[in-house]
């Protein structure tokens, strides 16, 4: 690719992702939940045969989704689809990008295929997300391709300790840089393990150089409103919106009480997200809520069990 | 508007429910206006004109068919200089397919929406257009096309035959994303009308 046509891609990728921008993506695995989240007013849907709170609690290899239901999914909606490929599993993104999938989450949550490299991004012509809880690993995908980076919080929890920690933890990391002087910029990218190029562009703008976005444990409203005050830019809600218990989703396609329930949740993360600024707004959308997921504390996961560490 | 003089910057509205506003604001900046983010209808009132950016239409209705906020959009577009892209094109249009959806029905246009096909067709082209300097560069995301224009409406550019950018009196409306290249020429084009309107309530 000659470098004006790289520039052109990139441009195309983070577009889209501008486009998503002070709005929620959504998890969904079946049509039913994937027109609640339109109807909600999602921005985009996240097609998933699993959310992570059904993965973590039957464990096995979690892998890409079935193309089928991703068709489905698209045919469903007409706001963009994203779907999953497991880290480094580019054959995956192949079949994704194949079949017309809008952004690729090259994703933590699923079961890692490459232990040593992530997809090289570059060669594809679909965008890709990817999660990341500091600096040095933001730019790292970056440098790979990514045209969107999410924190990666702790997925399948209901906790969003974990996605305010990466936040501030990226935020800080960016401030930090902008006051350092020109020659101290190259021990910074030593130390963050990054390219020059990129953390000298962070240093200068005091901004990631494509769309931030937050993901990981965010299921209420407020959560929702805290995370775009730290500054991210869009926020992903998984298994805040569709599940009951810890492991059980609400049955959204037989149960007209428990797709109110699905859709109260939708629609206040959607209103709480425009209106992250205003407490009064924010307060009138939690009310409208019934019922919430059951979390599952971060804190008592065994380290081991944590999806947040895969990716290097 | 009672406050502004002839010299005192433009003030103008981004709708901010969800989408590019920021690079509209950003856009606006540099062309010497006074980006104003608005999420609630009673924002409208201090803008003297409003920029409705790229987003999914789907979202911004959500938003629009509660609490009075689309018919106070509708008298704002009918008395004040709007420019819709991509989305906000969508918006503006008197007919929307693909599906048929809600919207302000004050541009007399045809809009079909993600007409070109999904994001692996968004694509970023060089056009001829009737703003005088030259090709003009032309980002597409997802795009929508106009695919009927009315008697009232001028095309000031095309892609394949049909329309891009449009103007009909005080509306002007974009398939594509000016605020995404670093031309400002749409966005001052905008800006002129928004300059005229002031003029004649002064």
């Amino acid at each position: 690719m000659t470098e004006q046509n790289a520039n052109t891609s990139l441009r195309l990728k983070t577009g889209l992702a501008e486009m998503l921008k002070g709005g929620v993506i959504m998890d969904v695995m079946n049509v039913e939940q994937a027109r609640i989240a339109e109807e909600a007013g999602a921005v985009s849907v996240m097609a998933l045969e699993r959310v992570p709170a059904m993965i973590r609690a039957e464990g096995g290899v979690a892998r890409m989704a079935n193309p089928r239901l991703i068709r489905e999914i698209m045919t469903a909606v007409t706001i963009p689809v994203m779907a999953k490929a497991r880290i480094g599993h580019f054959a995956e993104a192949q079949v994704l990008q194949e079949i017309g999938v809008d952004f690729i989450d090259e994703s933590e949550v699923l079961t890692p295929a490459d232990e040593e490299h992530h997809i090289d991004k570059h060669a594809f012509k679909t965008p890709f997300v990817c999660g990341a809880r500091d600096l040095g690993e933001a730019l790292r995908r970056i440098a790979e391709g990514a045209a969107m980076i999410r924190t990666k919080g702790e997925a399948g929890t209901g906790d969003v300790v974990h996605a305010v920690k990466h936040m501030r933890t990226i935020m800080r990391e960016i401030r930090a840089l902008t006051v350092l002087s020109e020659d101290e910029l190259y021990a910074a990218a030593k130390e963050l393990r990054a390219p020059y190029e990129l953390v000298r562009m962070v240093a200068k703008n005091g901004k990631l150089p494509v769309p931030n976005f937050s993901a990981g444990g965010i299921a209420t409203p407020a959560d929702a409103a805290l995370m775009m005050q730290l500054g991210a830019e869009t926020v992903f809600v998984g298994s805040g919106i569709f599940m009951k218990e810890r492991a059980t989703p609400l049955d959204v396609e037989n149960n007209p009480a428990e797709r109110a329930e699905a859709v109260s949740r939708a629609r206040a993360i959607v209103i709480a997200t425009t209106h992250y600024n205003d407490p009064k707004i924010v307060a009138e959308a939690s009310e409208q809520v019934t019922g919430t997921m059951k979390g599952l504390a971060v804190a008592a996961i065994e380290q081991e069990q944590l999806l947040q560490t895969r990716g290097w | 508007m009672s406050t502004a003089s002839k010299d005192t910057p433009l003030h103008i509205g981004v709708l901010a429910i969800q989408g590019d506003y920021a690079a509209h604001a950003k856009a606006l900046r540099e062309t010497g206006a006074e980006p104003v983010l608005v999420r609630k209808p009673e924002e409208l009132s201090s803008i003297e004109g409003l920029v409705i950016p790229g987003g999914e239409s789907t979202t911004f209705l959500k938003f629009l068919t509660r609490n009075g906020f689309l018919d106070a959009l509708q008298s704002f577009v009918r008395n004040k200089p709007t420019f819709g892209t991509c989305a906000g094109c969508i918006l503006l249009a008197k007919e929307v397919r693909n599906p048929s959806q809600e919207s302000l029905a004050v541009l007399d246009a045809t809009v079909e929406r993600n007409a070109y096909g999904r994001q692996v067709d968004s694509t970023i082209q060089l056009g001829e257009s009737k703003i005088p300097g030259g090709p003009l560069e032309m980002v597409y995301i997802r795009a929508p096309r106009i695919v009927k224009t009315g008697p009232e409406v001028e095309v000031l550019a095309e892609r394949d035959g049909f329309p891009v950018l449009v103007r009909q009196q005080n509306i002007v409306a974009a398939t594509f994303h000016p605020e995404l290249s670093s031309d400002r020429r749409v966005h001052q084009l905008f800006l002129d009308l928004v300059r005229e309107q002031r003029k004649q309530d002064l």
